[in-house]
């Protein structure tokens, strides 16, 4: 959206004006907000260690289901008492919910991060291909329309009921699902770009097609392309959970937010917290990528932005 | 406008296909000889090998397809390695909580999305409007068990007023079916209340800087119905199709939110199909969701012609 200068500043006390800029702030405060708690959950994930925790998998069968700020002292041999607070209670298992929920950001990031990057680079390069050698075109996108009917959630559980439980097959399974929604982006832009005269003129100068694509196509891509892998991002995060809590994501050992929540929902009627953390952070962390992603994209792509 | 419809029905079979193709090579893939997982641990290898005969599993792949899809074609979709039933009376007899759940949903959210939508675009820029967005990006953040955990805890442990989990069949009284059902509906229909709440204010605000709302509101027509009765109708085409693809929300949500509420569907059905390692009932479930979420999207752009009449193909 550009506006002439002089009309700006005209209108810089007018109503609409006041409008503009208080809509900037909003706009700006999700991106500080996003990327305050997103960095805040980078630190605890690497300090994971020093943050007053314990071994998350550690089962103590004598201190099963207590509740959160229970303190356990322990008598060394010298006769010192030396005490631990277990801040968010423990499980069934005697395990302390604080040290997991900690170490669980791990894997939520870890998974978050390498998804959004995955499917965008996969999706970039099958889309930029799609959308500029036509005759690939028709089968690609008969392909992706395909995957694109199968629900994203169902595709991931059928794909994990596939392989071993792991960290690596759960990411494959989330990132199939996303591949064609960044194909279908991409091969707009590229639909929409390839007829610009500087794009016609860089094909009568005997440019070779790997070289336009990657220097005057493929730029026009990314701004949409960071939006989308943010927003991806989030998605993956909620997805990982959800095949956890349901019993088929990361093997229960693993310390991750939906598998403290899967291992507290037998007993969820009288010991709630095994839920209400971890659901927290992970609320409030998909929400802060989700706001970040809306901020993003009012400021890179306001195209789109109008829409939505 | 027949030959739009047939031109649309055209395109669907082809996207059904690949579908069908994909389904079929995924679980095909997988270790482990279906015949001798339904023979069970007692079968010799002949007794293997004629089940191996009569399902078709001798057969190429390409072959072994195309029985495979005549099979379904029918309606046989194979026996449960797990259920020790076939899928078909496997699926039937848990389809009932699956579209109660899914139509009280969507009724919901209909009901609730829409106005909201339509306030939140009207009182545009106002504490309103923020917080009709907020709840939006709320609802896209929080997942649907912590809501299902939280509308629980809430509702039937500290207020004791609605049961905590289970399902009742609609034969065996509509009030305790539609009871039963309040906690799991309202809980599924949080995501897609704030996707069609979104999408309908955006979409009658750019319905709002109109000529003709201005002309409405010119000749003195109340404001209520200026919303509805100009703006909406104008704005629903984008509506009714982000419905129509939260569809594929809504069935992701399914699936969890039946395990939260114990409810006996498709969704728990393909939980339990995928901890088992059952195949067949996993391909049927794949297949079946993925048809009805095509079909409703098919539907919908046929009824864009009746909705907006200005759209002619």
């Amino acid at each position: 959206m550009s506006v002439e200068p002089t009309t700006l500043a005209a209108s810089a006390d007018s109503p609409a004006g006041k409008r503009r800029r208080s809509a900037s702030l909003a706009r700006d405060a999700g991106i500080i907000f996003g990327t305050a708690v997103i960095l805040f959950m980078i630190a605890i994930a690497l300090a994971a260690p020093w943050l007053g925790t314990k071994n998350p998998a550690e089962i103590n069968p004598t201190l099963r289901n207590r509740t959160p700020g229970f303190e356990q002292t322990i008598r060394q041999d010298d006769g010192s008492a030396r005490s631990f607070t277990y801040r968010m209670g423990t499980d069934s298992l005697g395990r302390d919910i604080y040290s997991r929920v900690i170490y669980g950001a791990r894997i939520s990031l870890i998974i978050g991060a390498s998804v959004a990057f995955l499917s965008v680079a996969l999706g970039l390069v099958i889309g930029l291909i799609a959308g500029y050698i036509r005759w690939l075109d028709a089968i690609v996108m008969r392909l992706m329309d395909g995957l694109m009917a199968i629900p994203a959630i169902l595709l991931a559980i059928a794909l994990v009921s596939l392989f071993r439980a792991g960290l690596a097959s759960v990411i494959v399974a989330i990132v199939v699902p996303e591949i064609p929604r960044v194909v279908r982006l991409v091969r707009s832009i590229v639909l929409s770009v390839r007829t610009e005269p500087y794009v016609e003129a860089a094909i009568c100068a005997g440019t070779s097609t790997p070289a336009l694509l990657a220097r005057h196509i493929l730029p026009n891509t990314i701004p949409a392309l960071i939006v989308q892998g943010t927003f991806i991002c989030a998605s993956a995060i909620l997805i990982e959970a959800i095949l956890s809590f349901l019993g088929i994501g990361i093997p229960p050992e693993t310390p991750t937010w939906g598998n403290i929540m899967a291992e507290g929902r037998g007993l969820f009627r009288l010991y709630p917290h095994n839920i209400f953390f971890p659901g927290i952070c992970l609320a409030l962390t998909v929400l802060a990528v989700n706001v970040l992603g809306d901020g993003l994209r009012d400021r890179l792509d306001p195209k789109l932005a109008r829409r939505v | 406008m027949t030959g739009y419809i047939l031109r649309r029905l055209a395109a669907t079979v082809p996207v059904m296909l690949i579908v069908a193709v994909l389904v079929f090579l995924m679980l095909r893939l997988t270790p482990g000889d279906p015949a001798a997982i339904i023979a069970g641990d007692n079968a010799n290898a002949e007794q293997i090998a004629q089940i191996r005969t009569r399902l078709g599993l001798d057969q190429p792949l390409f072959t072994q397809f195309f029985i495979w899809f005549a099979n379904i074609l029918h309606g046989d979709f194979g026996e449960s390695f797990f259920f020790k039933k076939t899928v078909a009376e496997l699926i039937a007899s848990r389809i009932e909580p699956t579209i109660a759940l899914s139509l009280f949903t969507i009724t919901l959210a209909v009901v609730i999305a829409v106005p909201l939508g339509v306030l939140a675009a009207y009182k545009q820029g106002t504490w309103i409007d923020k917080i009709v967005m907020g709840f939006s990006v709320l609802g896209f953040s929080v997942p649907v068990f912590v809501i299902g955990y939280s509308l629980i805890y809430l509702f039937a442990i500290k207020l004791n007023w609605l049961p905590v989990q289970g399902y009742q069949r609609i034969a065996d009284g509509l009030g305790g079916f539609l009871i039963r059902l309040l906690l799991p509906a309202l809980t599924l229909s949080v995501i897609y209340i704030a996707l069609i709440a979104r999408m309908t204010r955006a979409s009658v605000i750019d319905v709002l800087g109109e000529d003709y709302i201005r002309t409405a509101r010119a000749k003195g027509q109340v404001e209520i119905k200026v919303l509805f009765r100009h703006a909406l109708k104008n704005a629903a085409v984008p509506i009714v199709t982000v419905i129509g693809l939260g569809v594929a929300l809504l069935i992701g949500g399914v699936v969890v939110t039946e395990s939260v509420f114990t409810i006996p569907g498709l969704g728990r059905l393909t939980v339990d199909a995928v901890l088992a390692r059952d195949y067949p009932t996993i391909q049927a479930v794949i297949l079946l969701f993925s048809f009805v979420y095509v079909l409703i999207n098919l539907i919908i752009d046929l009824i864009y012609t009746v909705v907006d009449p200005r759209i002619r193909y």
